[in-house]
Order: C-alpha cells, then structure tokens, then sequence
C-alpha cells in the first residue's frame, strides 16, 4: 500500500506503519518523509519535560484532553509521542506512558504512539523529529511530546518544540536544583503539577524568584526593539485570553510582552485542576511567537539543527563507505598501545 | 538499522493481579525488544487502539479472572479489523488446559500458564516474528 497516499487521506494503520519505518529509518521512511515535508509545518509543537515522577504523562494526557473538549467541533486533532529509556544493556525498553493516559481512549482524534530513545541521550529518539513531521503532515494541529525525563539535559526539546513546558513536583529538591543550566532557560511554561500535595506553594515560590534572578528574559528586557514592541502589545490587548497565561506571573504584562516570560501554573492531572490554565499559557505562548517573530527564528533554528544533523550523519556514513576495518581497528591498536594520540588518530583515518 | 520486535502487554478485563504481565514485560525488555505497557482493567477497544497505533508485532493479554472465552477473541476480531493480520497474539494466566483449542482456534498463537517459562516465550515470539517479516 502506498503509505504516503494513505497518510494524508486519513489511515491510522498506515500512520502507525509509517512511524515505524521512520523510526527504524528505512529507506522507505526516508522516501515518505521527503514526501510528506511539503504538507509539515502547520501543527503547535508542545514539549513536555521534567524529572521523572513529576507526572508528565498525566499532564499529557489531560492537556490533550482539554485541547480536544475546548475546541469544540474545530478541535484540533492532537498527536502525542511519548519517549521513554531504552535499556542500555538488553537494547530492550518498557514503554509505560500509556498508563497514564487511558482515558484518551476511544477518542479517534488523539493517536498516542511511544517511542524507545534507542541510545539517544537529550531526552528524544533520534527518529522522533521525522515522527513529529509525519503526525504534523497528517493533519494532527497539536503535537505533545513527551520526553524521558533524565531532567537536567533535555536540550533535544527546546530544539523541537515552538512551547516547552518544564514540569516539576512539590518536594523534589531546593531552589539551587532550579538554577543549574538548562531546565529552567529552556521553559516557556513552567508547571509545579501535583498540586494536591504539600509543598506545591514553596515550589511556585521558589521557581518564581529563580525565574526573577536567571532567566534570560529578565535579563534582555529593555534591549528589545520600539517596533517589535508596539506589535506584540498591540496583539496582546486583543486576545482577552492573554492574561490567563502571562498576567499570572504579575507585574511585567504590558511592557515586556516582547520578551516572554514564564508562567508558573500550578496543576493537579488527577484532580483535573489547572489544565485550563495551561493550555490559556500555550495558547498565549503561540500568539507571541507569531507577534514577535520568534516563531520563524525558532523554525530557522529548528531546520538548521535538523540540517547540521543529518549532514554529519552523511558524511560519517560516506566516510565509512570509503574506509576499511582493517585500517580502522589498526590506528586504534596504534591509539591504544599510546603511539598515536587521538587527534594523530583521527588525522590519520582521514588522509584521502 | 536492525528492527526491534514491539510488544504490547495488556490486561483486559477486571481483575486487578499485574505481577504476571509485569515480569513478562520485564523479560521481554530482557530480551531486546520494546514492550508497551498498558496497565490494568483494559476494555477490548483500548487494546486493539493501543495496538493499532502503536504498530506492534504481538499483542500479549494476561488474564486471571476466567474471562479469556469471552475477551480474546473479540480482541482477536477487533485486531484483525483494524487490518493488522499479522499481528501475532499470546495469552498467559490461569487458563484451563479444555479452553486452549478454542483460543488457538480463535487465532491465539499460544498460551502460557502459570510455571510457563519466560525464555520459551521469548524464543516462540522471535521465531514467529522472524517468520512473518512484512518488509
């Protein structure tokens, strides 16, 4: 069956069969994927990360939820990719997303599909890009996707994703946790879900001074151009549900809109409390990186990550094609027996 | 790029044991292949969702409440409407030695009762899968 064709009119066995060719990047998958890229770029890219036990498939689930109850019959279909760690010992993976997210079944407009990270180590699956062009292709106009939850190096997303939303829980550790680099830069939402617990104030307290002390909004405001400015506000005051998601955080709303800042939400996936809020927050999210332009730079950014990427995988492959084994395993010998340094080594396996 | 064998275990109907179906899962990863883990009290629908969009291989039900006449072969039907006619099924839990013909007949590719090892499972899905390679 020509899985392209089938794709785009609407089949969800050929949906399911064409993620798993892209995901075991056969040429098949390839040649589908150089097909469908014309019909991609329409759909929200959500990421979804945070420790693990924060309860980002909770989230997840809810969110999709919201998304397909408040859209009414234009809802948006919603596609979700949920990564979880491959072992790296069996190879093998237990793939548990799909627990937390059982009431979503029998709803046609969601298609859950989890994905092992098979080695990767920035929180996705190398192959979860082309999975997330696919469901972007078949008409899926929101796509959560969920990563592994290592916590503190899941960079990958914010190279995917248009919204990242960083999930934490009360009690998981103190406020120096959320200064180290990477999680806190890369959130555009941040939510303390488990609400219901103790300690959930403390933790939106202690990630709102965070914010007002790092993150580099607060740092580039003021710098930002008249222009972009007056554009992004005069959007903001058309959308009554901008405050939903920014003016939580108090203060800043009018003047920094070109800049923006984090929301702290609180949620609670059980109780289903908060999610509203959250989905205001990526709505609100969206129409700023259209009004500021960010959108495209982020779209820029994204493809150039995506060129550089498959540009040294190519050429890593070419490479191989053009040398044996044998030379190989013989300046590694050299490199191990310390009459090579590795720099020499490399130097060496790449003389023409 | 080799191809992993995918595997869905799930538990359809109402009793609320997982041991089973966790310590094959357990073996499956094991094995090298990526098992889905849909938790307990799954109606048919919900499993043959999840195996649809999940493009598994084997569907892999555990049942101990005494249900399995009446849940696997719907969930056999409903696998098999969805187009996926090669997807391979196995049953494990408390099912009497009289009911294995009729779940084999209803396309069941086998059964595993309690003392069944997890190895010769592991064996019978790489064999079978290695059989039916679609691509």
């Amino acid at each position: 069956m020509d899985l392209v064709k089938e794709v785009l009119s609407g089949s969800r066995l050929a949906l399911a069969r064409l993620l798993t060719q892209v995901e075991n990047d056969t040429p098949e998958g390839r040649q589908a994927l150089n097909s469908l890229f014309p019909y991609t770029g329409r759909a929200h890219l959500i990421g979804v990360t945070g420790a693990p036990g924060t309860g980002k498939s909770s989230l997840v689930g809810r969110l999709a939820q919201a998304f397909r109850a408040e859209g009414g019959p234009q809802a948006p279909r919603v596609g979700i990719i949920a990564v979880d760690p491959t072992s790296p010992f069996s190879g093998g993976a237990i793939l548990g997303d799909r627990v937390r997210m059982r009431d979503l079944a029998g709803d046609e407009g969601i298609f859950i599909r989890s994905m092992a990270s098979r080695g990767a180590l920035g929180g996705l699956a190398r192959a979860t890009a082309g999975a997330v062009q696919v469901l972007d292709a078949a008409g899926y106009g929101v796509i959560l996707i969920e990563t592994v939850g290592a916590g503190q190096s899941e960079v990958d997303i914010a190279r995917l994703a248009h919204t990242v939303i960083v999930v934490e829980a009360p009690g998981l550790g103190d406020d120096i946790q959320a200064i180290k680099a990477g999680i806190l830069e890369i959130a555009d939402i941040l939510v303390v879900n488990k609400a219901d617990l103790p300690g959930a104030d403390q933790a939106v307290r202690a990630l709102r001074s965070m914010l007002d002390l790092a993150h580099p909004a607060r740092l580039m405001r003021g710098g930002c151009d008249a222009r972009e400015l007056a554009l992004a506000a005069g959007n903001g005051n058309g959308h009554g549900g901008h405050s939903g998601g920014n003016g939580s955080h108090g203060g800043a709303a009018g003047a920094a809109l070109s800049v923006w800042e984090p929301p702290v939400l609180k949620t609670s996936a059980p109780l289903n409390e908060g999610i509203a809020e959250v989905v205001a927050a990526i709505r609100a999210h969206r129409q700023y990186l259209q009004a500021s332009g960010e959108l495209q730079r982020r779209e820029m950014e994204r493809l150039q990550n995506c060129l550089d990427r498959l540009l040294q995988e190519t050429l890593v492959e070419r490479w191989w094609s053009g040398v044996s084994r044998e030379t190989y395993a013989e300046v590694l010998e050299r490199l191990a027996g310390r009459n090579l340094t590795p720099y020499e080594a490399v130097e060496e396996l790449l003389k023409p | 790029m080799d191809r992993k064998i995918r595997v869905l275990i799930a538990k359809p109907g109402l009793d609320g044991h997982d041991r089973g179906a966790k310590v094959v899962a357990r073996a499956l990863r094991d094995a090298g292949m990526e098992v889905i883990y849909t938790g307990l009290r799954q109606t048919p629908e919900m499993i043959a969702e999840a195996a649809l969009q999940e493009d598994v291989d084997v569907v892999g039900l555990s049942i101990l409440s005494g249900a399995h006449m009446a849940l696997v072969p719907r969930i056999v039907e409903l696998i098999r409407a969805n187009g996926q006619e090669n997807v391979l099924v196995i049953v494990g839990g408390i099912i009497p030695e009289e009911d294995i013909p009729a779940l084999k007949a209803a396309g069941v590719h086998a059964v595993y009762g309690p003392g069944s090892s997890t190895e010769q499972m592991v064996a019978d899905i790489q064999q079978a899968v290695a059989g039916m390679k679609v691509w």
